[in-house]
């Protein structure tokens, strides 16, 4: 009871990046709210995933393997949720702003009528005045996402309805073993208790998963650009400079909505977050919606032909000029003087 | 035989193209600045909807939205490409509501059409990024949903069957009607505006807007059903006023933050080449790079 659970995504019975960052961040907010972290793997044949997620710090691991559990579809892993909850009454429930959490989260929260926060970049614990009512919640979620296309940041409390859910897209968070000798209980379900035959309405025909081509979360370089790029084809030289440091292509939303680069190219709070040693922004004005996405890099460079773009904040070096005239001579220099 | 597609469409600020002026001194979002637009994968729903209309006789496009009165304009857009029609749900009942209690007010609304046979929605829309209204409508009338969809490849015997695009992969689903879709921004764009059908419904309106017109049009529009837009205010559904609006909305804004970066000292550099040089030499030293 009360305690925080967290949803599993598992492909080919390997538990997902994402899941394993929350389970760290559920971590954390177990010791601080003084509650259990507990974690909820549907699908089949899962006898590997306790191994892969105890670890973390997982206290009760819920096990709904059955064959018609795997792959995903919406009504089945949402009955399971919703029945599971209504027993269990978590106060929290984080799961991935992925395909399938963007897809179940919603699901849950209105059949449960609990609020859900879509892409948060933030969970911290916190207290909330209702002063209309005049009511003081303590150890509420404060669930802290960029609104608005990136131009405001809310924190986003669900006072009164349980449990707080909230969904976090890969890499936001950190992923960290608490301790690997660590083992909790498992809880096996019987999978027909919680989901009905009729839920099973909807059939996966074909399925292609496809291991991303790109690395972008894990380049130690990134080379990235905005809208002011100007069009795809300046974008070729941020591909060339990329090459040549040994590094990776990113791309703002703007860019990506332009055509400029594609979609899993994205850096920021709707696409990857990133923490790498070098980030080169390229004409990238820097609304907090992207900033949220690599702010924690080690070094920025921001190259503008706007002196007072946004980005020249955080940046570490600011170059006033246009991409078209300063990565032609970074790729020149750093040719000429690396051996 | 008859065939009812709805489409959920919401008329959106434009946050992808915000300016200097789009937020106010104190810290709130300045609607006024923003263009009101055709939430953009509505437009790709609406599109799929079409296209269905044209391969099943007898079926109809209706589009749904809630908000203010001016957002009719988004139904008469839909209309010039070829829609039949829409609703109109408005009233400050409905105001503050998060995306739970606007399900609720949708799937209310919905029920009051009568039978269904299709809805479909963009994947999300880009002053929220939710993507919530769509899965939560479906569970509201207690429908299967199929999210991501990018093609509709096949509809027969009640059964559809569609593309899904995933984060990391593609995924053909087949499910039975009625069902509700949401549909991604990689699915095909939204036709144009159609010449004739724009003059056809130039002068479609809800009657908050006829009567704002003011002259007599009664007769007009009696002569030409066909342009009247459906307006529901909250008499018109049945529904539990405590599942509207802020009441019904579980989630509360505890703080909005105008975003405030921590400085740091940049370095600022004019590009030429000495200074590039430089810079490149700095980072190849300190192991940034190479």
């Amino acid at each position: 009871m009360n305690n925080i659970f967290v949803y599993l995504e598992i492909e080919d019975g390997i538990v997902g990046d994402v899941s394993l960052e929350l389970l760290t961040k559920g971590r954390s907010l177990a010791k601080q709210l003084n509650c259990k972290l507990e974690a909820v793997a549907a699908g089949y044949q899962l006898d590997g995933i306790a191994a892969q997620v105890f670890p973390y710090g997982v206290d009760v691991l819920h096990l709904a393997d059955d064959k018609r559990m795997a792959p995903y579809t919406s009504l089945p892993h949402t009955s399971l949720l919703v029945n599971l909850f209504k027993e269990e009454k978590p106060q929290i429930a984080l799961m991935g702003a992925t395909s399938i959490g963007r897809d179940l989260g919603p699901r849950v929260s209105s059949a449960l009528f609990s609020g859900l926060t879509a892409d948060c970049t933030s969970l911290e614990i916190g207290t909330y005045e209702d002063k209309k009512a005049g009511k003081v919640y303590e150890n509420l979620l404060y669930q802290i996402r960029p609104a608005f296309g990136g131009n405001i940041v809310a924190t986003i409390v669900n006072p009164d309805c349980r449990p707080q859910m909230a969904t976090v897209r890969e890499g936001v968070m950190k992923k960290e073993i608490k301790d690997a000798k660590f083992v909790g209980k498992t809880h096996k379900l019987e999978v027909s208790k919680y989901v009905s035959d009729t839920d099973f309405v909807v059939e996966v025909i074909e399925r292609h998963m496809e291991k991303s081509k790109l690395n972008i979360k894990g380049s130690p370089i990134i080379v990235s650009g905005g809208y002011g790029v100007g069009s795809a084809d300046n974008f070729k030289l941020l591909h060339e400079l990329a090459a040549t440091l040994g590094g990776e292509v990113g791309a703002s939303r703007a860019a990506v909505d332009a055509g400029f680069a594609e979609h899993e190219r994205q850096i920021g709070q709707t696409g990857t977050t990133v923490r790498p040693k070098l980030y080169i922004a390229c004409g990238i004005s820097g609304q907090i919606q992207h900033i949220a996405g690599m702010q924690e890099s080690a070094m920025i460079i921001a190259i503008n032909s706007d002196p007072k773009a946004p980005i020249n904040q955080i940046a570490d070096y600011v170059i006033t000029g246009t991409v078209e005239d300063i990565l032609p001579k970074m790729i020149k220099y750093y040719k000429k003087n690396s051996k | 035989m008859s065939f009812k597609i709805v489409v959920l469409a919401k008329q959106v600020p434009d946050t992808r193209n915000v300016g200097k002026d789009a937020m106010k001194a104190d810290g709130t979002v300045n609607r006024a600045a923003l263009a009101a637009i055709y939430n953009p994968e509505d437009l790709n729903a609406l599109e799929q909807a079409l296209r269905l209309k044209s391969k099943i006789e007898g079926a109809t496009v209706q589009i749904l939205t809630m908000g203010p009165a001016r957002a009719a304009e988004i139904i008469r857009e839909s209309m010039y490409r070829g829609a039949d029609g829409g609703y109109l749900l408005s009233g400050r009942e409905f105001a503050g509501s998060d995306t739970l209690a606007t399900s609720y007010a949708l799937a209310c609304a919905i029920r009051k059409m009568g039978k269904v046979d299709l809805i479909v929605c963009g994947r999300q829309a880009i002053d929220g990024d939710t993507a919530q209204v769509g899965p939560q409508v479906a569970e509201k009338l207690g429908l299967p949903q199929i999210t991501y969809a990018e093609e509709i490849l096949d509809l027969s015997d009640n059964k559809i069957t569609v593309k899904r695009r995933l984060e990391r992969g593609v995924e053909v689903v087949k499910g039975s009607l009625p069902m509700v879709i949401t549909v991604n921004g990689s699915a095909p764009e939204c036709r144009p505006r159609h010449a004739k059908l724009t003059m056809k419904y130039k002068r479609a309106a809800t009657a908050t807007e006829k009567q704002e017109a003011g002259n007599d049009y009664t007769d007009f529009y009696d002569a030409h059903p066909y342009l009247n837009i459906t307006e529901w205010g909250v008499s018109d559904i049945e529904h539990d006023i405590q599942w509207l609006g802020l009441t019904g909305s579980p989630t509360k804004v505890k703080q909005i933050e105008n975003v405030v970066f921590t400085a740091k000292e940049s370095k600022r550099l004019t590009g030429s080449d000495f200074e590039i040089e430089s810079l490149m030499k700095e980072l190849i030293a300190n192991h940034t790079i190479g």
